[in-house]
């Protein structure tokens, strides 16, 4: 029943991409391409909302497209189920933002029928039941979202941003090729159910683990293969940066997830320890790069890769708990980067949603050249400060449930017996913390440069509130940041179906517990209760707001701001983001970017302004693309000269290639 | 239940009442130690009342956010301290936070406070909340490392079971306890703004963090920012009070005999905490910014150390 109503809803979409182009020069075009989409994400989203929560049984079907000899077979399992969901909420709110936000679009047909069919592409991925579907699927993902990149392909940097985006997928999308050859075999069992049924040599398996999080990890943004994602993310328009941020990099970590717990069998131990590596670096070197950029979009792209780290740190751990046969603490870890999965493509659409309001309204997306939003957009400012207060973990919102129970799930994590995981897991969780930290130091300069303070020009001065569509889509995410928050137990029982198959343990059942609170292991051990701090927090804050307000004083004055009786008259006196994460780029970046700081000091009676330059170092790309970049360049300088050979010499050419190929084939057999 | 609820209710007014005082008492013995008389100690109680009754001046340019954020301040960082076990564990409510959650809480009065330092747009406040947060980034991770240790002794992140099982002799002394201990002491310093951190007394321009952020509060804002102050300086020692000197901690359901002892005990901690806090401050002189890194890090890897140790060893 759900994968028929999902391929339906793929279908339409798909439809509507091949039909949006015959719309061309109708007004119309952008609100039916984004009604549309809305209400195939919607009908998708319950759907698979239903599955979860009903906690149905596997369903499939296998249609006569791709491969004669295979078919394509589709499939939703609790896992899907929870990816559709994730992906068809990530769609709705994004098609209902871009109502109001695509309206501004200077040349619609550059993005609509991409729009649609990037949304069915990572609902094909989810679907796929085949190595060739998913293959397909997945290109088809990163195409249509390349074409979105290049919407704007005339601004300054796209191009770049495009570029690199293609050889990065391409890249990935090789490794996941390979993976899955390896996987198949010889004999060529594409579909899942054939890998799963099969059992992998440890060698082998562990190769394809390489492989997958080359492929999966470069979609996903973990580190070293994260490069494309700070250009490409930003360059596209604001909904689908939201989409690709908050949920294409899902759709990858589904990849990871799909392959590694399900297909692969059983984990060795060594393979949590590469994933948990991962994860820990690519939080903290993910954060510590957003608090260098003073580019809002590209600080909320540069925050994905943080919490892609964190969520592998929870897929990470629910491998090392699998792999020693500890079925439950895996249940807790895999639930608790399952839930950050959902929470984060919740607040980075909310917060991308919110830069793409500010980008309409200014015209900017600098922070430096933004300020004092909040008095001309004060809902916009309300909306955005939500989703910041989520993605910096502050209770009650829905950020800190999940990285509250990955802590939980490391905390289990001493009755592990590997040696190398004992030493491996804390120094983790001390990287997860200083990651959380980090982020909240980070998106108080997100918010507090773009939108408090005084404006810093005129466009900023002249901002006007945004539509009515994208504010109602922008409301909607920050009440499921509240909610998802406060009554978390719902959302971890859902989850519970999905452990179930992949780790064979589950939580304990979180509807029963009292007062709503959840308990992950016992409640002598650990509990949370969002809605009561919640409750807690509104009570004690009217208190006292009362209180004072009836017994003391309301008295108010409006004066200049008193500023140690310096105020002075200009904005650029502020501090800006630069300057805001100064003292962080001292004590983090002389080490993690070589950064340095020189005071260029005229000699007195000179007249110059003194000058401060700042010089930020990005270590991986110098140490790693640099030098690739710079063999392919050698390499295809000298491959120059063959373009200009006689027939004869090409022809010997291709001669020479036929020996030497059936030579190797000679050998071989 | 009721019975439960009265002395939930009591936690939340004792907390509130005794802040101020713990606040007057450092004051009083700071004062003192340099041979000064010192203001009386019950000062701060009037300070915080002629706020309250004053008119408030906001800066033209001030949000409503800025408006708003010291009641959430205070909120987040009440709650937080009613949760702490100060005089009895296992407080009707003690179960909806964890030790993470309420340094959690802590964290969302600063992400607050550290917006009200930018929001009127001044380069004080913006020179406050910038080294906030950098002191923040390094002090948060080494108190989540203390938790790390403390739940790895005890096997659990509940505060009223932590200060249960450290309080029974099953424990017993533990180097990780020790390293954890002196961690938490540093991290305590340097989040309530302390000296050699920062100095909670000073206007001077360029040593200020706490300060600076507030600097554009008055009136009735400004009381209830110094009263959270004087919560989160409670908190902490309540914190240590539980934890490494759990003793006289009425249990759950226990008798009014045992309540008094409990809030006996607790107020002689709290004066002995203040009476250490305010030696430490005399004794010692304020650091450069750009040292506190050095101090922080020095407990974030005593936290990590601790915590290896655990994850080494149970006996360690």
């Amino acid at each position: 029943m759900t994968v028929t109503i999902a391929l339906s809803c793929v279908a339409v979409l798909l439809a509507l991409a091949a039909l949006a182009p015959a719309m061309r020069g109708s007004p119309a075009a952008t609100p039916i391409v984004y009604s549309v989409a809305l209400v195939a994400s919607v009908v998708s989203t319950l759907a698979a909302l239903g599955h979860l929560v009903g906690a149905s049984a596997p369903a499939s079907v296998t249609l006569p497209l791709g491969l004669p000899w295979l078919g394509a077979h589709f499939r939703v399992d609790a896992l899907s189920a929870f990816f559709l969901f994730v992906v068809g909420l990530g769609a709705g709110a994004a098609s209902l933002f871009a109502l109001g936000y695509g309206r501004h679009e200077q040349a619609p047909m550059r993005v609509l029928p991409f729009y649609s069919a990037f949304l069915a592409g990572m609902n094909l991925v989810v679907l796929a039941d085949d190595a060739f579907t998913f293959l397909v699927s997945w290109e088809f993902m990163s195409l249509s979202s390349w074409a979105l990149v290049m919407a704007h392909h005339r601004e300054r940097d796209n191009a770049h941003a495009g570029y690199v985006y293609l050889v990065m997928a391409s890249f990935g999308t090789l490794a996941l090729l390979l993976a899955f050859g390896l996987l198949a075999g010889a004999d060529g069992g594409y579909a899942f159910a054939q890998i799963r049924a099969e059992a992998h040599a440890p060698a082998l398996a562990g190769l394809v683990l390489m492989l997958v999080l080359v492929g999966a990890g470069s979609k996903a943004g973990l580190l070293p293969l994260h490069v494309w994602l700070p250009l490409a993310h930003p360059a596209a328009p604001s909904h689908v940066s939201a989409l690709m941020s908050g949920v294409m990099t899902k759709v990858a970590v589904y990849g990871f997830v799909r392959i590694v717990f399900d297909l692969l069998g059983e984990p060795a131990w060594w393979w949590s320890m590469v994933v948990l590596a991962l994860g820990g670096i690519t939080a903290v070197m993910g954060v510590l790069y957003a608090l260098m950029q003073h580019d809002l979009k590209r600080l909320l792209a540069y925050h994905t890769v943080e919490n892609i780290g964190i969520i592998f740190i929870g897929l990470g751990l629910a491998l090392a708990f699998k792999a020693h046969g500890m079925a439950f603490a895996a249940a807790l870890a895999l639930s608790a980067g399952l839930l950050h999965v959902f929470n984060h493509s919740v607040f980075k659409g909310l917060l991308f949603f919110g830069a793409g309001a500010v980008l309409t309204a200014t015209g900017e997306r600098d922070m430096e050249h933004l300020g004092g939003l909040i008095h001309r957009m004060p809902q916009t400012a309300f909306v955005f400060l939500v989703g910041c207060a989520a993605i910096s973990a502050l209770p009650p919102l829905n950020g800190f449930v999940s990285e509250w129970l990955t802590f939980q799930a490391i905390l289990l994590s001493p009755q592990l017996p590997s040696w190398g995981l004992k030493f491996l897991v804390p120094a983790v969780g001390a990287l997860l913390a200083l990651s959380a930290a980090l982020a909240a130091a980070c998106f108080v300069k997100a918010f507090g440069v773009t939108f408090l303070g005084r404006a810093r020009t005129t466009a900023a001065e002249r901002a006007q509130e945004t539509d009515r569509f994208s504010l109602a889509a922008m409301f909607f995410f920050a009440a499921l940041c509240l909610v998802a928050g406060i009554l978390p137990g719902a959302f971890i029982d859902a989850l519970a179906p999905v452990a179930q198959s992949l780790v064979g343990g589950r939580m304990p059942v979180q509807s029963g517990v009292e007062w709503l609170s959840i308990v992950p292991i016992a409640e002598s051990r650990s509990s949370y209760n969002g809605l009561l701090v919640f409750l807690f927090m509104v009570v004690s804050g009217t208190l006292a707001a009362f209180a004072i307000h009836r017994l003391a004083s309301d008295k108010l004055r409006r004066a200049p701001a008193w500023d140690c009786g310096y105020p002075d008259a200009s904005p650029a006196t502020q501090y800006t983001a630069d300057s805001f994460a100064q003292p962080i780029r001292r004590v983090f970046g002389t080490v993690v970017f070589r950064a340095r700081e020189r005071v260029e000091m005229p000699p007195p009676g000179d007249m110059r302004p003194a000058r401060l330059t700042v010089e930020v170092h990005d270590l991986i790309w110098d140490a790693l693309y640099a030098p690739i970049a710079g063999w392919v360049a050698f390499a295809a300088d000298r491959l120059n000269k063959l373009q200009f050979l006689t027939v004869r010499q090409f022809l010997s050419l291709v001669f020479a290639a036929l020996v030497i190929l059936l030579l190797v084939l000679a050998i071989w057999q | 239940m009721i019975t439960d609820l009265a002395v939930q209710g009591a936690q939340m007014l004792l907390v509130l009442l005794f802040a101020p005082l713990l606040t007057g008492l450092v004051r009083k013995v700071k004062a003192q130690l340099l041979r000064r008389q010192g203001p009386p100690v019950l000062q701060p109680y009037r300070e915080l009342a002629r706020l309250m009754r004053k008119e408030v001046v906001l800066a033209e340019n001030a949000s409503w956010l800025f408006r708003v954020n010291p009641y959430l301040i205070f909120a987040a960082t009440w709650v937080a301290a009613s949760l702490v076990p100060t005089f009895g564990t296992g407080l009707m409510f003690s179960w909806s936070a964890d030790l993470i959650a309420i340094i959690a809480l802590l964290g969302s009065a600063r992400f607050f406070l550290a917006l009200a330092g930018l929001d009127v747009g001044t380069s004080f406040g913006g020179i406050g909340s910038s080294r906030e947060v950098m002191i923040a980034s390094l002090a948060e991770p080494a108190m989540l490392m203390i938790v790390f240790t403390l739940a790895l002794v005890v096997g659990s992140t509940q505060l009223s079971t932590m200060a249960g099982v450290l309080l029974s002799s099953e424990v017993g002394l533990r180097v990780s306890l020790g390293l954890a201990l002196i961690s938490l002491i540093m991290v305590a310093i340097a989040e309530n703004a302390r000296i050699p951190v920062d100095n909670p007394a000073t206007h001077l321009e360029l040593t200020m963090v706490h300060e600076a952020m507030v600097l554009e509060y008055s009136g009735r804002h400004l009381a209830l920012i110094e009263l959270s102050a004087s919560l989160k300086l409670l908190l902490y020692i309540s914190l240590i009070a539980c934890l490494f000197a759990p003793w006289g901690l009425a249990r759950p359901g226990a008798e009014p005999v045992a309540l008094a002892i409990g809030i006996a005990s607790y107020a002689g901690k709290l004066a002995v905490g203040a009476l250490l806090l305010a030696f430490f401050e005399t004794a010692i002189a304020k650091m450069r910014v750009f040292r506190v890194p050095e101090f922080l890090g020095a407990a974030l890897m005593l936290g990590l150390l601790a915590t290896l140790l655990l994850f080494v060893s149970k006996s360690l």
